[in-house]
């Protein structure tokens, strides 16, 4: 258990009031400590709580602070929003001593890159950004090998063909997910149909769960989310349908909805970046990793699976994993009918990173 | 769109709005006594987690439900001490309460967001509940979707029909007179601030009880603003309290339904929909000025001292 201030002030207001304070007379004694330890610094976005993005993230942490124990001395901050407050945490973190810094969310990629401008002895790297300097590193995951995954499981135990998505916000990563999910549901089950709603919020366990409802009322009869919380799992189990999750095992908020969740992976990245900074090695990546790196998996599959489309999963999980199966191989095909990537090719990385499209079969359009 | 999505609209809309229905019309009472408490997003997200932490702790839901309730009054108490006995600035306190509670309640949800809870459940009344249509529509709910409907009449009766609402709006309207008229006029409005958080705690509790079964951090996401939103917009009215909160219960689930049926309009604008839908309605029922002034508790927001008048 980190006996760290901020894990318990929760706040942001109180925290700004109180955090200048805290971090300014915490680091001091910090450096005072212990000059030899590297310490290692994370800044998250939200509360670690007990499933979805930060707490994946957390769990990586922890796999690390195991693995180095008293060669490393950690530091959490948790709840910091993105903008202002976190170029303010990232610099005291850098001013004080913390050689290594991982930002976990998309917001923090600019205040990290003045931070690290002013730093350069210090190494940064931030989770899900695309810029890159000499000591400012990013990283992010394949979420959508997992997705196309969970979309064959979903084709598969459907009996209406009809898939719900509760939806965040339209941007790339999620219309990746959203687009793996389909495209692997169609491998199983040329017939399936998804729809797609959007509720415009990480997270609001009330909307998403309205969200989840409307998508059962109108047919589907399996349910996944983009969207932070376990509402939508709940929603499935209380009106006898199933889910899929992100980001956790979310299986005990549904025990009978649940078939399986795409779930995150950070703690071997953090090893091995923490590794090569140990040994004087470390190098500004950018690294989007797989499930073949480990970093997307998922989470075991519930009895409901039958076992022959276990089988195939996993088969598709290897494939994937040898990069024999591309889940934007072509042919891809836009609702408009446009061909995106042609039969033989597979969708480049730069393309998937700008996707703006859905593919044929989900109903509606996109909002752009 | 055909009739049975039209009833699961109507019935998921009643559910989107009994939060707010608790919350609104708590709030309502409050103002009528003259009094405005800001604080109702803080007093329903700790009724929120206390409830959620009985119900866990004891198993019992309608523990829970009471929890709920004690913990938006023990909250509501705070701000009439301060508010009432201490006379401070009442919208600055109403503003502290709301931060207090959405710290006070991630901290007192530390250890829960990771209890699954089984959540209240709807009823099922045999014969009634199978009925064609009528069954769905209106015999399907939670226990708490039931209560807040009889919550309103009740409160119309009190606040209109009975000598003790006349009371609370006569304080509302002059505390002077009032208290010339010998009522304990700080009495009173600490019954009406304590009832009001309580109603709030109660909405707390219906969104980790039974809403969406869970604890979250800031799961009330701004609901409890709504609800002093729709007392303005309604001009202290309980009808419209009520005809507003369905309404943006409504906008919101149809916006769903709208968008999960592939019509094309973007889902942002969507998203505004049910702020916009529920401001215009309001405004448009309640134009005239006249009335919302004759409407207005005229102390509200007002201290009373008692030596100084």
């Amino acid at each position: 258990m980190m006996t760290n201030p901020f894990t318990t002030q929760r706040n942001p207001r109180l925290k700004t009031l109180l955090g200048s304070l805290l971090v300014a007379s915490s680091l001091l004694l910090g450096t005072a400590q212990a000059e030899d330890k590297l310490k290692v610094g994370f800044i998250y976005v939200s509360p670690i709580g007990d499933a979805g993005w930060t707490y994946q993230h957390d769990t990586g942490r922890k796999a690390l602070e195991e693995k180095f124990g008293d060669k490393i001395e950690v530091k959490v901050l948790d709840t910091i929003p993105e903008g202002a407050e976190a170029e303010r945490v990232t610099r005291e973190l850098a001013s004080s001593g913390y050689k290594m810094i991982f930002g976990t969310s998309f917001g923090y990629m600019n205040p990290m890159l003045k931070v690290a401008k002013t730093f350069p002895d210090t190494h940064f790297e931030h989770a899900t950004g695309y810029k890159t300097t000499d000591n400012l590193g990013n990283y992010n995951a394949r979420f959508y090998e997992g997705r196309y995954l969970a979309g064959m499981i979903a084709g598969s135990m459907t009996k209406d063909n009809k898939l719900g998505y509760v939806a965040a916000f339209p941007i790339p990563e999620v219309l990746q997910g959203i687009n793996a999910y389909m495209l692997g549901a169609q491998s199983v089950n040329p017939k399936i149909e998804m729809n797609v709603v959007w509720v415009n919020s990480w997270f609001d366990p009330g909307r998403e769960r309205e969200a989840a409802d409307t998508l059962i009322d109108q047919g589907a009869d399996v349910i996944t989310h983009h969207t932070d919380s376990t509402a939508a799992v709940i929603a499935a189990q209380e009106k006898k349908k199933y889910a899929i999750a992100y980001h956790s095992d979310m299986s005990k908020y549904g025990k009978d909805a649940h078939l399986t969740a795409v779930t995150h992976h950070w703690g071997d990245y953090y090893i091995k970046q923490v590794q090569s900074q140990l040994d004087g090695t470390w190098k500004p990546g950018s690294i989007w990793g797989g499930i073949k790196d480990g970093m997307v998996d998922l989470a075991p599959m519930s009895d409901a699976v039958p076992a022959d489309v276990k089988t195939k999963v996993e088969a598709a999980k290897g494939k994937i994993k040898d990069g024999s199966l591309h889940p934007f191989a072509g042919p891809v095909v836009d609702q408009d009918g446009k061909e995106i990537v042609a039969a033989g090719g597979n969708m480049s990385d730069e393309a998937m990173s700008k996707m703006d499209f859905y593919v044929k079969g989900i109903t509606g359009k996109l909002p752009k | 769109m055909n009739a049975d999505t039209v009833i699961l609209i109507l019935v998921a809309t009643i559910t989107a709005g009994v939060p707010l229905i608790f919350a609104a019309l708590g709030e309502l009472v409050v103002e009528k006594s003259g009094v405005l408490n800001l604080g109702v997003e803080g007093m329903m997200i700790v009724g929120a987690i206390s409830g959620f932490m009985v119900a866990a702790e004891s198993g019992q839901l309608w523990l829970g439900v009471l929890a709920g309730a004690g913990a938006g009054m023990l909250m509501a108490l705070i701000f009439a001490f301060i508010t009432l006995t201490l006379m401070a600035n009442q919208v600055a306190t109403g503003l502290a309460l709301t931060i207090f509670g959405i710290g006070l309640s991630a901290y007192m949800g530390q250890a829960y967001s990771s209890v699954a809870l089984e959540g209240i459940k709807s009823l099922h009344i045999s014969l009634l509940s199978d009925l064609p249509v009528l069954g769905q529509l209106l015999f399907s709910y939670d226990p708490l979707v039931y209560l807040a409907l009889l919550l309103f009449p009740l409160l119309v009766w009190f606040l209109y029909h009975s000598r003790g609402g006349l009371i609370v709006r006569a304080i509302g309207e002059s505390p002077t007179s009032a208290h010339a008229l010998g009522y304990p006029v700080i009495r009173i409005r600490y019954l009406a601030v304590l009832f009001g958080g309580a109603m709030a705690g109660i909405g707390g509790a219906y969104l980790s009880l039974a809403y969406t079964p869970l604890w979250s951090e800031g799961m009330t996401a701004g609901r409890g603003w709504i609800a002093l939103a729709l007392v303005v917009f309604a001009t202290w009215r309980p009808g419209r309290v009520l005809l507003g909160a369905f309404l943006f219960g409504g906008v919101t689930i149809a916006q769903f339904h709208v968008q999960g049926l592939g019509v094309d309009i973007p889902s942002q604008f969507l998203s505004m929909l049910p702020y916009l839908a529920t401001i215009a309605v309001l405004v448009l029922i309640s134009r005239n000025a006249k009335t919302i002034r004759l409407n207005a508790p005229a102390s509200l927001g007002q201290a009373f001292h008692r030596e100084v008048h």
